[in-house]
């Protein structure tokens, strides 16, 4: 399906997909914004990763460049001309889009053959166009990688769109990092189909401010077979921002662990929204499944809509979710000023306690502490406080 | 110093405070002492600016500066510092940020540069050692977990780090050991100098033993319904407050 027909057929995600009635696009998107241009200028600049990883692939307005770290060995990269698209629109509108108009070439593949880790930065450097991506990353056996990836809005009111499929080999490791810096009036869209195969492990963490309207949709198909599956988040949102965490796994046989946590904050009119579906099907027996979704909402015109869901036909299963929305402890806020800390300090500081924890579940060093900076900053605070 | 004058305040409409007058001047500790329910801790919110309460009629001040008008982070920063009756728990902010936090925004209100990382940890380390607090507690989410004589001790750390000018302390001894209370008076004895005032909210005059004060005022049914030296501390110790909740009302 071109994009296109999408928007000509009204077939661009709506409120009528109830998967998507929180994040509407086909509102948003009325005529095909113009294939966005080649963009080289960004390869001087550097991406929120710098200095984590040494093979670098920035794909800036839809187009690769690949920069090989010093160990070429254990980071390869191929293009593919003329992949696939397995997608079913009906359930994955916006990767099949993808799928179908990524640029040339139609996909990037990032592989991992040894321990190392790789930063992909998708760039969004002009305003008012639209690209689209495909990137394929495999982890070979028994191999640990890290994937730093940042989405960068330079231009503003784009249209990213990105899919992402992720193959885990046996025993293989990938922690995912994402952060998602799109700009105020973009709409960006991201979907990771994640394979897992049996004892592999997958981690990652979401990142985002948002965007006028940004989703980031992970789907995971979980194995069991002591595989080791989480899935975490964290949204910071002001203005009238809008952010999208959809996770999908589906867990197919006996023994897998998936752990989920995502904290988020809402200010001004801005918008949150989680989607957490856990499937276990039948037969997946000695699932332990455990999803966590915890925001505050800071304004009365703000909004969190979330929507965690288990969906459990095994018998023998551990599965739990907890999902709370609430207000800063205002107790707790007056105790802050009574020390001499101005309110909006002390919110920002204890709004950066809540969703610290989800910080330091990053197991990357580098990746944790750009994480808590990228926490602070989104919050308006300089890491002055800290007195470590 | 701290001047309370004809104060009034109420909550949800509810009358509490009903005309308290009271005179702290620089250098002296003044007690207060009164029956559960007497407005005690609404007193010292009121002074510190708590939300929720309304001040219906009367003045309070501190060295001539109007405190009423200030929101709670600006009086802090001019010095007043309230040990909380129930200090609060904040999960995720080490004692040790959350302090360095907090001394840095009152330098900041103040027109002073920010201290130093090595410097605040020196001083830090310093007054932990004379609290008998071990260093390791203030790496941990400041009371959390905390039990609450350790609470009420993290209190009195927090002010000697602040160095506040005007000290209200909230029954600081209730959960007390008698060690601790030995500490934490010392702790607060040694803040004692001829510019700085404090009010003690106690029900034992035990702990005034320790820290001596200069003057007893008896609060009761909102209003300071008598006052006198440290004897009157002794002689509600023998008699309790029934003279003096027949008198309020
Ligand atoms: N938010 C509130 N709503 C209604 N009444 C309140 C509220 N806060 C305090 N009060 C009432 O105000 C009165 C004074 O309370 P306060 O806590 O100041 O007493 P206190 O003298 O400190 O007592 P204690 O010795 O028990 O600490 C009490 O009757 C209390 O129930
Ligand atoms: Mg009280």
């Amino acid at each position: 399906m071109s994009l296109s027909t999408a928007i000509e057929n009204s077939d661009l995600p709506s409120r009528r997909h109830e998967d998507w009635r929180w994040t509407d696009l086909r509102g948003l998107i009325r005529t095909v914004p113009p294939v966005s241009p080649v963009f080289f200028d960004v390869i001087k600049s550097s991406g929120p990763f710098e200095g984590q990883a040494n093979a670098e692939l920035i794909i800036a307005n839809g187009r690769q460049n690949w920069w090989p770290g010093k160990d070429a060995e254990t980071v390869e990269f191929f293009e593919h001309d003329a992949p696939d698209n397995p997608y079913d629109r009906a359930s994955l509108p916006m990767a099949a889009i993808a799928a179908d108009h990524a640029i040339e070439p139609r996909a990037s593949i990032i592989q991992f053959n040894g321990d190392d880790a790789a930063s992909v930065r998708f760039v969004s450097a002009t305003d008012g166009t639209s690209h689209h991506a495909r990137l394929g990353v495999v982890v070979k056996a028994g191999v640990s990688a890290v994937l730093l990836e940042s989405h960068e809005g330079r231009g503003d009111r784009y249209l990213a769109n990105t899919l992402i499929e992720i193959f885990l080999e046996e025993g293989a490791k990938l922690e995912r990092i994402v952060l998602a810096d799109d700009a105020a009036e973009a709409v960006a869209v991201t979907t990771a189909i994640v394979k897992v195969a049996a004892g592999a492990t997958f981690n990652q963490t979401v990142l985002t401010g948002g965007a006028r309207r940004q989703r980031i949709e992970t789907h995971v198909a979980h194995p069991g077979a002591h595989a080791q599956v989480r899935l975490d988040g964290i949204y910071l949102l002001n203005a009238q921002r809008h952010a999208d965490q959809t996770t999908v796994v589906t867990h197919g046989g006996v023994d897998g662990v998936t752990t989920q946590l995502t904290k988020g904050m809402v200010a001004d009119q801005a918008r949150g929204v989680f989607q957490g579906r856990i499937i276990v099907a039948e037969g997946a027996d000695q699932t332990d499944a455990r999803m966590g979704h915890h925001a505050l909402i800071l304004s009365d015109r703000a909004e969190i809509d979330a929507k965690p869901e288990l969906l459990i036909f095994a018998d023998d299963v551990s599965c739990a979710h907890g999902n709370t929305i609430g207000a800063l402890d205002e107790e707790a806020v007056f105790y802050a000023r009574q020390r001499g800390i101005p309110e909006l300090e002390a919110r920002a500081m204890l709004t950066q306690a809540f969703v610290g924890e989800v910080v330091e579940r990053i197991e990357h060093d580098g990746a944790r502490e750009i994480a808590a900076a990228w926490v602070a900053k989104q919050l308006g605070r300089s890491e002055e406080g800290g007195a470590e | 110093m701290l001047s309370i004058n004809n104060l009034h305040a109420r909550v949800e409409d509810k009358p509490i405070l009903k005309g308290v007058t009271l005179e702290v001047p620089a250098g002296e500790v003044h007690a207060i002492m009164g029956p559960n329910g007497a407005g005690k801790s609404t007193l010292s919110y009121v002074l510190s600016g708590r939300g929720g309460y309304e001040v219906t009629e009367g003045s309070a001040s501190l060295n001539g500066e109007d405190l009423l008008e200030l929101e709670p982070n600006e009086r802090a920063a001019k010095g007043v510092f309230l040990s909380f009756q129930y200090p609060l728990e904040i999960p995720g902010v080490p004692a040790l940020t959350f302090i360095r936090t907090a001394v840095n925004a009152q330098r900041r209100a103040r027109g002073e540069d920010e201290i130093a990382a090595p410097a605040f940890l020196k001083l830090a380390k310093e007054k932990a050692a004379s609290l008998k607090i071990d260093f390791e507690m203030l790496k941990r989410g400041l009371n959390v977990g905390f039990s609450g004589g350790e609470k009420k001790r993290m209190e009195i750390f927090q002010m000697a780090m602040l160095s506040p000018k005007f000290l209200i302390l909230d029954e600081t001894d209730s959960g007390l050991d008698i060690d601790a209370l030995k500490i934490v008076s010392e702790g607060v004895n040694a803040l004692r100098s001829p510019e700085r005032g404090m009010l003690v909210i106690t029900h034992y005059q035990r702990l005034l033993d320790y820290i001596k004060p200069d003057r007893v005022h008896v609060l009761a049914a909102g209003r300071i319904v008598a006052s006198g030296g440290p004897e009157l501390a002794l002689q509600l110790e023998a008699e309790g407050y029934d003279k003096y909740v027949g008198a309020a009302a």
